[in-house]
């Protein structure tokens, strides 16, 4: 005998009444764009590798510009073929992919370096030129453009010192901390203004104290106008950002929601109703 | 375009991997050693197997009874011949105090000179000597069967040891540039693949650059830079060493060995500039071919 009957009543009252979250199958309307076409589009696009896995399935979806988007799923999902796909370190088996307007199919191999500088990516293992103190590791991407020593000389203070670098100018990646190699995995990403940038787990090394600091300066890149995607699976930086998520599961985008949390979010009822259902695997977006 | 730059880069690169570049130095360096040593040595038989062959000839030995004026038309007929090169003439004489020399006693025991006039016969070219001598003696096709003049007492041209002579030079020259070739090809393999080794240790650096949005020349010159240097420096290293031992040892050795000295070889200055160029040229090719494996990622 646990509740009364009046009890009861009023519970049933109260959650008919109570404004549902609602079901999470309908599509939710995606952040609005900020002018123009979308900086990135993927139609129909499908990745088969060589060993027959499947990267990605029949993926489409759109990015505005200026957008922060995360894309997250578990290990194997599609999130670094997504990733990869854009930087042209793979090709599509089937599909299209249009980075600010432009078809990547049609990019010959010998401008994939021009099309790349447009895009600043940021990597889990850092990536950065061993051996090189932080100044040139970001030199080198304007280096890379036909930057001048004076360029170089302005602009690389004033990357680091946005990204809280400026003590560590002279030292080399072997003598920095995990958050601060990220830092200047990110400076170098974004010492050129590119209009795109790519993070695949930019936080998958690091503790979840320098996590914050990290997703907050990416945060402040993409209030500059960047569009960041980052793909992730730190559950906690993508419920307190609450910015869109793009869910991939096997290589489909299972959902796509401007708001959303790293993991769907039910009503009592839904999982009621979804508990008496036989058990079927959600339709993708 | 930004030389100044891409040379900073390789001189950087080259203080930072001291060991790989190092490893790749010292292979130029034993490589061209190794050839420095091996290419006079080539040269110089080369030079004694010519020599051998420059020594075939064929023997023409007048009658007893031969007399100037036939000497002299002999002669003529000789030079006429097609392939001669030049006639040498030794008379009785001077056969007789030569050959005397060798074997006093015998000759003293002879009471005239049994030997005749002499005509050596030097072909222009060593494999031509057995058309020649059958040119003299008439044994040739459309030949009399008879030499081609009734002072002519005998054709001799040491046939068998003449073949011996054309086939053994023949042998040495080929077995010395197969050997050549072998030699440079070991030497290529060997530059290549240790500068392969040190850029595979640097795949990563050549990865990130590949992603920073760098072309391929971009990467690829200080790397070649960076070769042109190490092999520079070997093949100079290699030099400076083989002409200390040159001094040191080969000079004051010369000066009693005819066999070193004779042979002339093709002049210490040739040989440097072939090292330096080789090693300098593969090392650079080597550097920029090799990247071409991880200029795929």
């Amino acid at each position: 005998m646990a509740i009364s009957e009046s009890q009861h009543r009023t519970r049933r009252r109260r959650e008919s009444e109570a404004p549902d979250i609602p079901d999470v199958s309908e599509v939710r309307p995606v952040a609005p764009r900020l002018g123009g076409a979308p900086v990135l589009e993927f139609r129909g696009v499908t990745k088969r590798y060589p060993s027959g896995d499947i990267g990605l399935d029949q993926a489409t979806f759109s990015i505005g510009r200026g957008e922060f988007v995360f894309l997250v799923g578990s290990t194997g999902s599609g999130k670094s073929t997504v990733m990869r796909l854009l930087i042209k370190e793979l090709e599509p088996s089937s599909g299209t992919i249009r980075v600010a307007g432009h078809d990547l199919s049609m990019i010959k191999r010998n401008r994939i370096a021009y099309y790349r500088r447009n895009i600043g990516v940021v990597f889990q293992d850092f990536k950065l030129l061993p051996a090189r103190t932080v100044y040139d590791n970001v030199a080198y991407a304007l280096q890379v453009t036909g930057g001048t020593r004076r360029e170089i000389r302005d602009k690389v203070p004033d990357i680091l010192r946005l990204t809280g670098l400026s003590l560590k100018l002279h030292n080399t990646p072997d003598q920095l901390s995990g958050g601060e190699q990220q830092r200047v995995s990110i400076a170098r990403a974004f010492v050129n203004h590119p209009p795109l940038l790519l993070a695949d787990e930019p936080t998958g090394n690091l503790d979840p104290e320098t996590s914050v600091d990290i997703m907050r300066l990416l945060y402040r890149i993409n209030r500059t106008g960047t569009t960041v995607l980052v793909a992730t699976h730190d559950q906690a930086m993508v419920d307190k950002m609450r910015r869109r998520v793009l869910e991939l599961s096997q290589g489909r985008i299972i959902r796509d929601e401007a708001t959303g949390l790293y993991t769907r979010d039910e009503t009592t009822r839904e999982f009621a109703r979804r508990m008496r259902q036989p058990p079927t695997r959600p339709d993708g977006v | 375009m930004k030389l100044g730059f891409f040379l900073k880069e390789a001189i950087r690169s080259m203080r930072r991997s001291a060991a790989p570049s190092f490893a790749a130095l010292a292979t130029v360096l034993v490589t061209m050693l190794v050839l420095g040593v091996f290419i006079p040595i080539v040269q110089a038989t080369n030079g004694a197997a010519n020599s051998v062959r420059g020594r075939v000839e064929v023997d023409v030995y007048m009658n007893t009874n031969a007399n100037a004026g036939d000497d002299a038309r002999v002669r003529n007929e000789l030079l006429g011949l097609s392939h001669v090169k030049s006639v040498q003439f030794v008379s009785k004489e001077q056969a007789y105090k030569q050959q005397a020399q060798t074997d006093p006693q015998a000759y003293a025991l002879l009471g005239s000179n049994p030997l005749p006039d002499t005509y050596h016969v030097y072909p222009d070219n060593p494999s031509n000597v057995l058309a020649v001598h059958s040119e003299i003696a008439g044994t040739g096709s459309g030949g009399s069967g008879q030499p081609i003049d009734t002072s002519i007492a005998k054709v001799s041209n040491k046939q068998s040891d003449t073949q011996k002579i054309l086939e053994v030079t023949n042998l040495v020259t080929i077995t010395a540039a197969v050997l050549t070739v072998l030699l440079v090809l070991a030497s290529i393999l060997l530059i290549a693949n240790t500068i392969r080794l040190s850029l595979y240790a640097r795949r990563r650096e050549v990865e990130v650059m590949k992603l920073v949005g760098a072309t391929d020349w971009f990467i690829r010159v200080p790397f070649m830079i960076e070769g042109v240097i190490v092999g520079s420096a070997g093949a100079l290293l290699a030099i400076v060493i083989l002409g200390a031992t040159k001094i040191a040892l080969l000079d004051p050795l010369a000066s009693n060995w005819t066999l070193i000295a004779a042979p002339r070889t093709i002049g210490f200055t040739f040989l440097v500039v072939v090292l330096l160029a080789a090693g300098t040229l593969v090392s650079a090719v080597g550097s920029g071919l090799s990247l071409r494996r991880f200029l795929r990622v």
